[in-house]
């Protein structure tokens, strides 16, 4: 019995490093992680691709257009035969107007759609807006140019005459709502994530409802609400389509909203809709634009995370 | 005895609740406005375009005649482009999330990795255009095909998928993953056999959802130099094609008011099918989904 016994433990000991030996077994433990780790290295070569790309071909535009006149210059004017200007400033001055003009709708709207959430909404209301929300920032930025151009630019012009099919006003606005959710469901999350006790404790002490929000809550979430502007600017920077479509393709350099415009990501569009032939500076003017946006975009990304990183309270 | 005079905290608090009142209707109707754009949006392109939506717009071709422009290939190449994207998204987005949350060890690489993956996701889609424009379209000959815009994609979204997919990971529980060792299973065995199918509904809605963003993703193809019309459809993956908001895009910069409203029955098309994506998202985290 004994032996037998024993011989049955032989048996499993035997199956179990069977088992380990098994060669098959022993190589796709091996292997995987070398797979997996390239997968993952993929994503950073996107990254190397991303950088190398626009400054390859960004020298090779700076071979052909000095980068003083590139970077000062006020004329933007690729397309004028034999005098052709690359100031890239109208393009940039285009870009912050609809920007600017973007944050000022989406700014207060937002952080008070977040305060009325997550400081008045009651558990149910919340459920249903905030999906809500979610569907308003799942609209195809497409949709939004096209609403722009055929909706708000009309409304516009019957406020202020003046106006041009094409402008700043419109896209930007369209822009501020298309942005709008980014930032009131990130300054609803940061909110949300100040303790209750600290705003029971204000309560106590016979602050109201707006006093604690303002006053408590408020400043408690403050690196997170402010991280998510700057997102949410960022992502009003790099917004192509509603730009495209609504905003026009004449780059100035004032400060006039109502006339039209070109952004950075319009440009783009412009020359690669049309047929600028490869090898052409107006080829390569697109990768200077197109580093151009990708360093403001990449400032403002740093900046969020290090605005939400540095200057989070802990609880 | 009293200790507080009700009349005057009630003459104190007045002027202060009364602020509270109202600035609450400012707050509401900040939050409702958001909601009506929503609303306004939609009534609108729904009374423009249903009656342009019969049989003949899903198929015909694209025309320059509103009365004769379909979606035909725009709505097949949407379908097409996105069976490109899926799986190999997917494969990149959830085998990077395997390695980060499995394999790395917690150091100076792992977090270059997670930080350039979070950087990644912040970059304007129309850059990307650029490097699928130099990378695939040029320096690979893809051309201006079906594959060069689905990798060229697949990169748009991998930022996404990545962290969706590390959220459904992370949210196996600790001692799955000990139970499973503890039976004598290998590491490559317990994530296909214990972690994986644990987190797959989780890994599924955020695939799905990052899915439509990129159906309804226009600037790369822009830059890419996809046609807006076409008058066939593509039969292979090196295959010229078109998609819906391309298609989209070249009907609402048309001056003719006419294909204003072809442009919104195609709208409506596009947003009935990022609808159904949603829905099966949803559906998918509402039914499967474990909560630990």
């Amino acid at each position: 019995m004994a032996s037998q016994g024993l011989g049955k433990e032989q048996s499993i000991q035997e199956m179990v490093a069977q088992s380990r030996n098994r060669k098959g077994k022993k190589f796709i433990e091996k292997l995987m992680p070398i797979i997996l780790i390239i997968t993952a290295l993929i994503s950073v070569l996107t990254t190397i691709g991303i950088v190398f790309t626009l400054i390859f071909e960004t020298f090779e535009f700076f071979q052909r257009v000095s980068i003083t006149d590139y970077l000062f210059g006020r004329e933007w004017l690729p397309f004028s035969g034999s005098e052709p200007l690359y100031g890239v400033l109208p393009l940039i001055l285009g870009t912050l107007k609809v920007s600017v003009i973007a944050a000022c709708v989406a700014v207060p709207l937002g952080i008070a759609a977040a305060i009325y959430l997550s400081e008045y909404a009651s558990d149910k209301t919340r459920r249903t807006i905030k999906p809500i929300l979610e569907v308003l920032a799942g609209v195809p930025t497409i949709v939004y140019g096209f609403f722009a151009l055929t909706f708000v630019t009309p409304l516009l012009q019957e406020l202020i005459p003046s106006l041009k099919i094409f402008n700043a006003l419109s896209p930007g606005i369209v822009v501020g709502i298309m942005i709008l959710p980014m930032i009131a469901s990130l300054s609803e999350d940061a909110m949300s994530s100040v303790p209750n006790s600290i705003r029971e404790g204000a309560l106590a002490l016979g602050a109201t409802k707006l006093e604690v929000s303002i006053k408590v809550v408020l400043p408690a979430a403050l690196s997170g609400i402010i991280a998510s502007v700057v997102l949410a600017v960022s992502r009003a920077i790099g917004e192509t389509m509603i730009v495209s479509l609504a905003g026009g393709a004449t780059p100035t350099f004032d400060f006039n909203v109502t006339g039209s415009i070109q952004t950075m990501t319009a440009y783009i569009v412009q020359v690669s809709s049309g047929d600028a032939g490869y090898g052409t500076t107006i080829y390569y003017s697109i990768y200077a634009v197109g580093f151009t946006l990708f360093v403001f975009t990449l400032i403002m990304n740093l900046l969020a995370q290090y605005i939400s990183k540095r200057f989070r309270e802990e609880y | 005895m009293k200790y507080i005079d009700d009349t005057v905290v009630m003459k104190r608090m007045k002027s202060r609740l009364k602020y509270n009142s109202i600035w609450k209707m400012i707050f509401l109707i900040a939050t409702t406005l958001a909601l009506l754009t929503l609303v306004i949006l939609l009534v609108r392109i729904v009374t423009q375009g249903s009656g342009y939506l019969n049989w003949d717009f899903f198929n015909n071709f694209g025309s320059r005649f509103p009365e004769k422009a379909g979606i035909k290939a725009a709505l097949i190449g949407s379908v097409l482009l996105m069976l490109i994207i899926a799986p190999v998204s997917m494969i990149l987005g959830v085998g990077t999330a395997i390695y980060l949350e499995e394999y790395a060890k917690k150091n100076k690489f792992t977090s270059f990795i997670q930080m350039n993956i979070s950087n990644l996701a912040g970059v304007p889609s129309i850059v990307f255009g650029l490097l699928g424009l130099t990378i695939f379209v040029r320096m690979l000959v893809l051309g201006k095909s079906l594959l060069a815009a689905g990798f060229t994609m697949s990169l748009l979204i991998l930022p996404v998928i990545i962290v969706a997919s590390q959220e459904a990971i992370r949210a196996v529980p600790k001692e799955q993953r000990e139970a499973s060792y503890g039976m004598g299973a290998t590491k490559w065995q317990t994530i296909t056999r214990v972690v994986l199918p644990a987190a797959i509904p989780g890994i599924l809605t955020g695939s799905i959802l990052a899915l439509s963003r990129a159906v309804g993703e226009t600037a790369p193809l822009v830059v890419l130099g996809i046609p807006v019309i076409l008058q066939f459809l593509p039969d292979g993956l090196l295959s010229q094609f078109t998609t819906l908001p391309l298609q989209i895009y070249d009907w609402a910069k048309r001056p003719q008011e006419a294909f204003q409203y072809v442009a919104s029955a195609g709208i409506i098309v596009l947003m009935i099918l990022l609808v159904i994506m949603n829905s099966i998202a949803i559906f998918i985290r509402n039914k499967f989904q474990k909560r630990y």
